[in-house]
């Protein structure tokens, strides 16, 4: 069996795609950030279902939430693994179906991310701080 | 020559369809939802104004629509892990259901709690 | 006498379909159709087969709508009230009528290094390679080795007409038989032609490839086994 280095000189010898390497490492974190979303979507659903089952006010839920450091911090993972697995998702979505591959796309979904991180941040901030 | 839904029609791709098509719409609800819990920097009166739009019929079928898309994406994706990190089985096809039942199971218990 | 109604593509890129009577029979393969067809109603008609048992894969075309084995499809299976409709394999382009070019799914074969390369230096002369058949890499080896080229898994595949580049069912699971063999030589470079777009992470699990393969494979184990072995050696930098 080749060792690593040897591994991915003959790898790159053998031709390897441009990109294959990042697809490589986008599945990996598209899947990573899948699992995380998995508990934090149970979690989510589970006290959403509280909350409307309480039929919690908006004043009842800050209450809860207010000054909340853990759950800031739970929500915060929460949208870390969004803005990485949306817009990979996304990206997917628009090579097949619309025929887009080219490099704009890459930024696209760059700034898809980081919009998403900004936005749900600060809804974190809204909801949990002060 | 191209394939038509005839050579689509079988549970797995219906199963592909139903998480690609949750994955979009859910991409296209959570900018919403990120500006409307943004409006709690302005205080508690203004998400109680959100949510009191949210007592509206409409809405709330939205937000079972909403739960839903997210069961069905989370069931599916899980799925997927599956499919593609455990061992191969035959019991992929059983796993599709279970999928399917988890996320209708869901979909209702929210239902029910809304009513 | 039944009769069925029979629509045939007639043509290449740019054709039609052409609608024949055939008189329906008891046993009946959808190739006996064609083959009535060219032989007593019009002998224009270009088709493939070869063996007519099941065997070769040659006699793949489009029935319905679905990729299969003509010689193996029973007209009672697939016929709709009495009609059938008959097509070249989707994804390939057509020569004539129900003839297909399939170079592209070959070379595609090759570049998804689908050829063994010996790792021992063994040859003709040297003993025999002593491999555990219940070893795991073995009995995931054998799970795809049946496989005969018959292109019905590409033709199925709708990642196949979405994304030009990508590799196909067959070619990656042929990869991922030759990658848990344990004699072969090649594993950087497969798992390095495997990766990417092009290849394995393009597939989506969208099971058409298993769900029609007439050898009972399931390319899309293949591809979730390759997958795995990809994200592995990326991690361990051997990507």
């Amino acid at each position: 069996m080749n060792g690593a280095g040897q591994g991915g000189a003959a790898a790159r010898a053998a031709g390897m795609s441009p990109g294959a390497k990042a697809e490589t490492w986008l599945w990996i974190a598209q899947r990573a950030s899948a699992a995380v979303l998995a508990l934090c979507v149970l979690v989510h659903l589970v006290t959403i279902i509280y909350a409307v089952r309480h039929g919690l006010t908006g004043a009842a839920i800050l209450g809860r939430t207010r000054g909340n450091g853990a759950a800031l911090a739970f929500y915060s993972v929460y949208v870390l693994a969004i803005a990485v697995h949306a817009p990979i998702g996304l990206r997917t979505l628009c090579q097949e179906w619309l025929g887009w591959r080219s490099a704009s796309l890459n930024w696209f979904a760059l700034a898809l991310a980081l919009a998403l991180f900004a936005f749900g941040l600060r809804a974190g901030w809204a909801v949990f701080t002060g | 020559m191209k394939n038509d839904f005839r050579a689509r029609n079988h549970p797995a791709w219906w199963a592909f369809l139903a998480h690609r098509l949750s994955g979009l719409a859910l991409s296209v609800f959570l900018p919403f939802h990120f500006w409307a819990l943004g409006q709690a920097l302005q205080g508690e009166a203004r998400l109680d104004t959100l949510l009191r739009w949210t007592e509206l019929p409409l809405l709330k079928f939205a937000e079972v629509v909403l739960i839903l898309l997210l069961a069905v994406h989370l069931t599916g994706g899980l799925r997927l892990l599956a499919l593609e990190f455990l061992p191969w089985r035959g019991w992929q096809k059983s796993l599709l259901a279970w999928a399917a039942g988890a996320a209708l199971a869901a979909g209702l218990a929210f239902a029910l709690a809304l009513v | 006498m039944d009769m069925l109604q029979v629509s045939v593509w007639r043509g290449a890129a740019s054709g039609g379909y052409r609608t024949y009577e055939v008189p329906r029979q008891e046993s009946q393969s959808v190739l006996d159709v064609v083959t009535y067809i060219q032989r007593h109603l019009d002998p224009t008609l270009s088709y493939r087969f070869a063996c007519r048992v099941g065997m070769c894969g040659a006699c793949a075309m489009t029935v319905n709508g679905v990729a299969r084995w003509t010689c193996r499809t029973h007209v009672s299976k697939v016929v709709q009230g009495n009609a059938i409709q008959i097509a070249p394999l989707a994804h390939l382009p057509v020569v004539k009528d129900l003839v297909t070019d399939m170079r592209e799914f070959f070379d595609k074969w090759a570049r998804a290094r689908g050829q063994f390369v010996s790792g021992t230096g063994a040859t003709r002369k040297s003993d025999f390679a002593r491999i555990a058949s219940d070893s795991p890499g073995r009995v995931a080896a054998n799970a795809g080795i049946e496989c005969i080229g018959c292109g019905v898994c590409y033709a199925s595949c709708d990642v196949v007409s979405w994304n030009p580049d990508y590799l196909g069912p067959a070619a990656l699971n042929r990869a991922w038989t030759l990658i848990n063999d344990e004699r072969d030589g090649a594993r950087a470079e497969r798992l390095a032609a495997v990766a990417g777009d092009a290849g394995c992470h393009a597939c989506h699990t969208h099971l058409s490839c298993s769900e029609r393969c007439p050898k009972d494979i399931a390319p899309t184990a293949s591809i979730a086994g390759l997958k795995r072995a990809v994200a592995l050696a990326a991690w361990k930098g051997e990507l």
